[in-house]
């Protein structure tokens, strides 16, 4: 997803860890409620649990783990969101938690800024840019590098 | 036509004739008087030049012709099918392969040399080429009459009449007149359609099967005639107003003494224009492998909702639903077994390839090697055969390259001069068995011992039983070979061959004797998509332990459970069997069930127990595979969809037992 120039994009966003996240809507398929999750023993943290969609094993990742937020347990407002990524040229269908799902939104490319070297939790390699909505900042998450990076 | 691509279309017929092909030929090596591998052998060429040429691959189709010339020589008895020429026959094969499947890369030269060959032996300097043939010898000339009506689709089929015409034109003198009569008024025309009909005279010095042989694509649809007008005229065609006279074609044909190739259109479903052989229309389709695989998947996904359903409903008592639920069972399971039937072929297809790697191999190292096959009717998996090519291959290889001795060893040690390899395939159960045996030298158990030990895979003089010792082999490069040959030492050892076996959720078996041969037999599931499994829980969690793994469940006894930290070994019926306590494996937190069960799985001659809270029963599991996220997960071989609809591990066996043969080995160096 393009981020940069005057480009906007389409964005999902959702509550995690008191933050709010976008993620690109185009890569959504769905977004479930939650579901009975299978504990895979070995798996890294990130995934380590399965999910049945629609008849398909799904890894369910927890984004929290990669940021280092606290991982609550589910309340009403959890969600799953179903999103498609390329892995190694592969689409892989990954389910990610939210603590809520906000909306669909456009987010203007001139709005959002690069990640800033300081003032900051995260791993900056991990975040695409932070975006402006109003007065809230919304964080851009790079999907991708959260699964291929450890 | 279908929008397909026609090139792909003809690709994969080319490629089955030219297994065809390659087969006949074997054959025709074995028994050179036997007329039937010669026709097969000729079909298949004749049908490759003229579809060749149908679909552009004009390179392919020149060099074809080549040899279906020389083979149609054969078939009149002026040459015979010496192992010279099958040689050069099968060397023609493969580059009529590489010139269809990749012409940008085909070695010219090398075909010009095959081809060269090839005209020594048929012991002609100048082979005639296609559509260039000029009769030499004017006393064998004869003048045809051929009337031809093309079925009225046969345009939209892709039949390009031009070209029968030019083939036509190519045999000799040819005098072609349209017969438009039954082109209808311009109102009614549908341009699709083919109105017109061809009267052609001919005059050629070819036989007769060879003007039919033009029409060899379309015969089944196509009103032939071919009269013979003046035998054996020396003189040259007949003047044109002669064919201007000529009866209506359309006009039905009174019954001809010279037997007229006549055929009744036939019904618009069958033959397309790549139908090459003129035999009834064969009652099958070509599909590509990804809709079977889509296939298979939404049945699969059938078989889960309905498990669903069952679990569901069986609170219900509702009988009306619950009947509706049985016939849905009924008609899930019987889609189930027809979808996999589908997909079974026969694995003589697998084996039938191997016929030319034991000649080529055989010569190449200069043994003496009968093969021989039993059991090619048992089917398998199309996937599971491909994957089990390049396994089969290297077994052989090695079977012929190492086991086998050179004649005057065999002669020596007593045995006949010729070796032999046996391929065999059987159903055992819900498996099916594939043995490789030959009758060599057996494996040296001294070479693989002191190799193991330099390899530090074993300590010294650790005692091995001989299927212990044999497993050594597929260790990653273990290799007793004293000298690597041509043949040996390319491609893939036996670790990827045992590698691509678990794979399949196979078992490799191998047993030997000293002087008397090796047999490695191969244990294989049916099918790649669905097992049966035992579905057990440990903590919370549930996983499925293939079912053809599991040798019996018994109860963990309580003074071995106490001692929880210690020995980890049973003894069942006098034997040792090491056990692992999944909880441990998996880090369950949970509680143990006061009473925890073993279920004893067996790899090859390996038996490990597997210490679980609960056997829930069997279960009809569709694997699914882990996407890239878990690859590097041990342990589990896939996922699978429970009734309820949470999602259950499947465990790999393979990788399980070896993770228990090293928990015994560290006990045996402690």
């Amino acid at each position: 997803m393009a981020v940069t120039g005057t480009e906007t994009f389409e964005a999902l966003t959702l509550g995690l860890g008191g933050e709010i996240f976008a993620i690109d809507a185009n890569s959504v398929h769905e977004i479930l409620d939650i579901v009975p999750q299978t504990e895979v023993p070995g798996a890294p943290p990130l995934v380590s649990h399965l999910i049945n969609v629609r008849g398909k094993v799904v890894p369910l990742a927890d984004l929290r783990i990669r940021f280092g937020m606290e991982c609550t347990p589910p309340t009403i407002d959890t969600r799953i969101v179903v999103v498609e990524i390329e892995l190694d040229e592969e689409p892989t269908v990954v389910g990610l938690l939210a603590d809520k799902v906000h909306e669909v939104t456009s987010i203007a490319g001139a709005s959002i800024e690069d990640t800033p070297d300081i003032g900051m939790r995260w791993n900056p390699e991990l975040i695409k840019g932070i975006g402006k909505r109003g007065d809230d900042f919304i964080v851009i998450p790079d999907i991708v590098r959260i699964f291929t990076t450890h | 036509m279908s929008s397909a691509d026609p090139g792909q279309v003809f690709r994969e017929e080319a490629a089955e004739l030219l297994a065809d092909l390659e087969t006949a030929l074997l054959q025709l090596e074995q028994n050179p008087d036997d007329r039937e591998p010669l026709d097969t052998a000729f079909r298949a060429l004749h049908t490759i030049k003229g579809s060749g040429s149908m679909f552009g691959f004009e390179a392919a189709a020149s060099f074809t012709h080549h040899l279906e010339s020389a083979f149609d020589r054969m078939r009149k008895g002026e040459l015979t099918a010496t192992p010279a020429m099958i040689g050069i026959a099968l060397a023609a094969k493969d580059h009529i392969r590489i010139l269809i499947d990749d012409p940008a890369n085909a070695d010219t030269a090398a075909g010009e040399r095959i081809l060269a060959r090839l005209a020594e032996q048929s012991g002609s300097a100048t082979m005639p080429a296609p559509h260039r043939q000029e009769p030499d010898d004017a006393d064998d000339r004869a003048t045809w009459r051929v009337r031809f009506k093309l079925a009225p689709d046969a345009l939209e089929r892709g039949t390009n009449p031009l070209l029968l015409l030019d083939e036509l034109r190519g045999l000799g003198d040819a005098e072609i007149v349209a017969v438009t009569d039954d082109v209808p008024p311009l109102e009614e025309l549908e341009p699709t359609r083919c109105h017109i009909a061809w009267d052609v005279l001919l005059t050629t010095t070819s036989p007769r099967s060879t003007i039919e042989d033009v029409f060899i694509f379309v015969i089944d649809e196509t009103e032939l005639t071919i009269e013979p007008v003046l035998a054996s005229s020396p003189t040259p065609a007949p003047a044109p107003t002669m064919v201007c006279d000529l009866p209506d074609p359309s006009v039905p044909t009174p019954p001809d003494p010279v037997q007229p190739v006549t055929q009744p259109p036939q019904s618009k479903a069958d033959a397309g224009p790549e139908k090459g052989k003129a035999q009834p229309v064969a009652n099958s389709i070509r599909v590509p492998a990804e809709r079977l695989d889509d296939l298979m998947d939404q049945v699969g996904e059938l078989v889960i909702a309905h498990a669903r359903l069952k679990q569901l409903i069986s609170d219900s008592v509702d009988l009306q639903i619950k009947s509706v639920t049985e016939e849905i069972e009924r008609l899930s399971n019987g889609l189930r077994d027809i979808t996999m039937g589908i997909r079974m072929v026969p694995v003589e297809t697998l084996f039938g390839r191997f016929r030319r790697l034991v000649r080529d191999l055989s010569q190449e190292l200069g043994k003496d090697v009968l093969l021989t096959m039993s059991g090619e009717e048992t089917e398998l998996d199309k996937t599971m055969i491909e994957r089990l090519n390049d396994p089969l291959v290297h077994i052989i290889r090695n079977s012929l390259d190492h086991g086998l001795e050179p004649a005057a060893d065999r002669l020596a040690a007593g045995k006949p001069r010729q070796g032999r390899i046996h391929l065999s395939a059987r159903h055992a159960g819900t498996r099916v068995l594939m043995t490789i045996r030959d009758d060599g030298r057996g494996l040296d158990r001294d070479r693989i011992r002191a190799k193991a030990e330099e390899q530090d895979l074993i300590p010294p003089g650790a005692k091995l039983s001989d299927a212990e010792l044999f497993q050594l082999i597929f260790h990653p490069g273990f290799s007793t070979a004293r000298t690597l040959t041509s043949v040996s030492g390319r491609g893939i050892g036996m670790d990827v061959v045992k590698r691509t076996v678990d794979g399949l959720r196979g078992t490799i078996e191998v047993s030997s004797t000293a002087g008397g041969g090796t047999e490695i037999t191969l244990g294989l599931p049916l099918t790649l998509a669905i097992i049966d499994g035992l579905l057990v829980r440990v903590g919370q969690g549930r996983y499925v332990i293939p079912l053809f793994a599991v040798e019996e469940c018994v109860e963990l006894p309580p003074d071995v459970e106490r001692r929880h930290a210690g020995r980890n070994f049973l003894n069942i019926r006098g034997a040792l069997v090491p056990f692992l306590r999944l909880r441990d494996s998996f880090n369950v937190r949970h509680p143990p069930d006061p009473y925890q069960k073993i279920v004893i799985i067996s790899s090859g001659d390996k038996r490990v127990g597997l210490v679980v809270d609960q056997v829930l029963g069997d279960h009809q599991t569709v694997i699914k595979s882990m996407s890239k996220l878990h690859a590097d997960v041990a342990n589990f071989s896939g996922a699978t969809i429970l009734g309820d609809g949470s999602v259950a591990l499947i465990l790999d066996i393979a990788q399980i037992v070896a993770a228990g043969q090293i928990q015994e080995q560290r006990r045996e160096a402690s």
